[in-house]
């Protein structure tokens, strides 16, 4: 046997010209980009006071310090739970819309959809439309294609180099680190940061753009599991378009499907594929071949629809001559997931509201756990970490309860006591203090070091142990 | 016979393709299996060719060719010693702040100052964990026979700077002529105390600190006559002699009746070295804060 065709062990991408279209779905897709650009690049610049000893950004992640900011929510390293239970609540989210709506975050917010749909908008500017764009490219290295193409790189790297900028923004205090873009006094740091996300950016929105949807987001590989099929998508109406074929004006509909063969939906798809062939892992559920069909079907003076977002479950009964059944929203899937979200969004919120100025650690000392006194009383030592998250000095008393007529040493430099443990703002004290007491050998008894801010009626405790003999 | 000379093989030019996947074969065959003609990824060779002009660059501005004494040094000059030893200078000139002020303090101001204290306990305690640990343990808790420095009993003193003098001249270290000395009598080996008597003052001595225990006359008789000159009539030790407090809860060899008994009749004899002579005068004054500040200190 022979075989013909050359093994061929990767495609070349074919490159995609979507052509403009009009219709209620782009302009959503329009709304949305500029309010998520806009959130995006402005963020960093809103003011938010946080009194003297903190900064005034409002989104801020000091890594330097530490800290990560969020309008009135200030999260501390060992607060990193937050961000985990913020991600946990985003991918459920997620999971959740996506069994309603199917893949409409593809499709409306994802970023790399939202910079793809901007850098395509800018060679639509530059270069015209589609067809134009096609021609140009494929066409010979004349001047026109020359300074067109250069222009549209050029608009690219100043949107990829803002882009970047504006990342950097947020671990950095925006006004001063634009105006030290002026001084020419940027970092080493900030600069690489800056090409590196610039260089991905423009490669990614400008060249990998549909590929990164198809080969390289793990979400379109596992999103098929969280669809059913009562999940919107995006449905070409089979029933009503078949038989396909060019249409002459004046001619009958009788006997044949309402879909003209105009290709206007595979045109103005961002991911090159024809909807017509059914549902495909590489639909991102942007809508734009529903509108581009729907101005085609009011052309002609048909009823809109052809394609449109709807259920495999309608689909299958249409296509059977069954009257299609209505949406199914409360279905176990969403269920499952509403509950969840419910309760994580709780527990987070707890977490939120519980979150205290004031917090303290005990490690009690391991060598030695005791040491026994010449009188024949104990001695433990323990080391005291005090968390003072607000914005100004404090002074903390440290009590110990639990055993009686203990005595609390303080181990620092001059003459410090546990009564008057000092703090300075929006940082960690560190104190190694010993618990002395006449107490029998016994075993490890409980013991709850007490901490008070006596001027703002702030406290905290601990429970640790006091140890007197060798288990 | 006319000599058969070997034709050379005729090289076959027509080239072999492989039926089933269409690429050309090497030609090579073995048992009727042919190796495909699949050349590498040309991104793989230059990879490969990057990799060997990157060596090659390496081989040269770093330290690369073995001389009998040593290595070459490398055009850039980069050695992992230069560094260490920019990265110790650097070190030292940030010690160097604190340690001028800190050989001109006293240990009073030291204690005082918070700067200065950490710096003196951080540098003790590492050097406390390098020298003292082996014997005193890294918690300085001690052993049986080596002292508990945690705790608050001192034989030979625990103000700074008694613990200083100790750390200098050591204990009964013979080298050091300062050194401190203290010598119990073994009074079972030598002679001195018969059986009984040791177990008389072996209980009056248990008595001094354990109030439930009656010792009898006679125990107190010997040990008024035998002890008492260097750990005091109330066997509350002096630490000038270096006498151990008799009357407190704390036992260096054990406070049970068999090891006082052995105390009594063989006599101890702990041994600590002199450290001047291995630690600089900084460091030992560094311990001393450190050894101070562990809870015990006077």
């Amino acid at each position: 046997m022979s075989v013909d065709n050359q093994i061929q062990f990767f495609e070349k991408q074919e490159r995609i010209y979507p052509k403009r279209v009009t219709g209620k779905f782009r302009n959503l897709k329009w709304i949305i980009m500029i309010i998520t650009l806009g959130i995006y690049y402005l963020t960093p610049f809103i003011r938010w006071d946080r009194g003297p000893n903190a900064p005034d950004q409002a989104v801020l992640i000091d890594l330097e310090r530490a800290r990560a900011y969020w309008f009135w929510i200030e999260i501390w390293p060992q607060e990193v739970y937050i961000l985990t239970g913020i991600l946990i609540l985003a991918a459920i989210a997620l999971f959740f819309v996506t069994s309603l709506f199917g893949r409409v975050w593809c499709g409306y917010f994802c970023f790399q959809t939202v910079w793809t749909d901007l850098f395509v908008w800018v060679e639509r500017i530059v270069q015209g439309d589609r067809v134009k764009r096609k021609r140009l490219r494929e066409g010979p290295w004349t001047f026109e294609k020359t300074y067109k193409l250069a222009i549209t790189h050029l608009i690219w790297l100043a949107i990829a180099w803002w882009t970047a900028g504006s990342f950097v923004l947020y671990f950095n205090d925006a006004p001063t680190l634009v105006m030290s873009f002026f001084k020419f006094d940027v970092s080493p740091t900030v600069l690489g940061f800056m090409f590196g996300l610039t260089f991905s950016t423009y490669l990614m929105a400008g060249f990998a753009r549909e590929q990164v949807c198809t080969f390289m987001c793990p979400y379109a590989r596992f999103q098929s599991a969280m669809f059913d099929k009562d999940t919107l998508i995006i449905a070409y109406d089979e029933t009503r378009g078949e038989e396909r074929g060019k249409h002459k004006k004046g001619d009958t509909w009788e006997g044949r499907g309402h879909c003209v063969d105009c290709t206007a939906c595979v045109q103005v798809c961002p991911m090159g594929i024809d909807i017509r062939d059914g549902l495909q892992m590489e639909c991102i559920a942007c809508g734009l071949c529903v509108d581009a069909c729907n101005n085609i079907m009011d052309k002609l003076d048909l009823p809109q629809g052809l394609i449109r977002y709807d259920t495999e479950n309608r689909m299958d009964e249409l296509r059977v001559g069954k009257e299609p059944s209505k949406l199914h929203i409360m279905r176990p899937r969403t269920i499952y997931y509403t509950c969840i979200l419910t309760v994580v969004g709780s527990l987070m919120l707890l977490a939120l509201l519980s979150r205290a100025p004031l917090d303290m650690s005990v490690l009690h000392d391991r060598n030695p756990l005791f040491v026994k006194l010449s009188d024949g009383s104990f001695r433990n030592g323990y080391d005291v970490k005090i968390l003072n998250k607000t914005h100004e000095d404090k002074t903390y008393a440290l009590t110990v309860h639990g055993i009686e007529g203990a005595e609390v040493i303080v181990k620092s430099a001059g003459d410090v006591k546990a009564e008057k443990l000092f703090v300075p703002a929006d940082s960690v004290g560190s104190y190694h203090i010993l618990i002395k007491a006449d107490v029998d050998a016994g075993p490890r008894r409980p013991v709850t070091l007490k901490l008070e801010d006596y001027a703002s009626d702030i406290e905290d405790s601990y429970e640790s142990i006091f140890v007197t003999q060798r288990d | 016979m006319t000599k058969n000379k070997t034709q050379p093989k005729k090289v076959n030019n027509k080239k072999d393709v492989d039926q089933v996947s269409g690429i050309e074969t090497t030609g090579h065959e073995w048992d009727g299996l042919k190796e495909l003609n699949n050349p590498l990824p040309r991104w793989w060779l230059w990879v490969w060719f990057a990799t060997i002009v990157w060596s090659l660059f390496y081989f040269v501005a770093y330290p690369a060719w073995p001389t009998l004494s040593g290595a070459t040094e490398g055009t850039s000059g980069y050695t992992q010693y230069k560094e260490l030893k920019a990265s110790q200078n650097e070190i030292e000139k940030r010690q160097a702040v604190y340690l001028e002020r800190f050989e001109n303090a006293s240990f009073e101001e030291i204690l005082a100052d918070e700067a200065l204290y950490k710096f003196a306990s951080a540098g003790g305690r590492t050097a406390f964990m390098d020298n003292c640990a082996t014997c005193h343990g890294t918690g300085a808790a001690g052993a049986e026979g080596y002292p508990n420095l945690q705790d608050d009993d001192w034989i030979w003193g625990g103000t700074i700077e008694d613990i200083y003098t100790t750390l200098k001249h050591g204990i009964r270290w013979d080298e050091d002529e300062d050194t401190r000395v203290s010598m119990m009598p073994a009074y079972g080996k030598d002679g001195v105390l018969t059986r009984d008597e040791i177990k008389s003052v072996v209980k009056y001595v248990m008595s001094l600190s354990d109030k439930s225990i009656h010792a009898d006359e006679a125990g107190m008789t010997i040990f008024m006559e035998n002890c008492a000159a260097c750990h005091g009539e109330d066997g509350k030790g002096i630490p000038e002699m270096g006498a151990p407090n008799l009357a407190d809860a704390i036992w260096l060899y054990g406070g049970d009746k068999h090891s006082i008994y052995e105390t009594v009749y063989y006599a101890r004899a702990g041994v600590m070295p002199a450290w001047q002579h291995r630690l600089d005068e900084n460091t030992l004054r560094q311990i001393s804060v450190y050894v101070h500040e562990l809870g015990g200190g006077e």
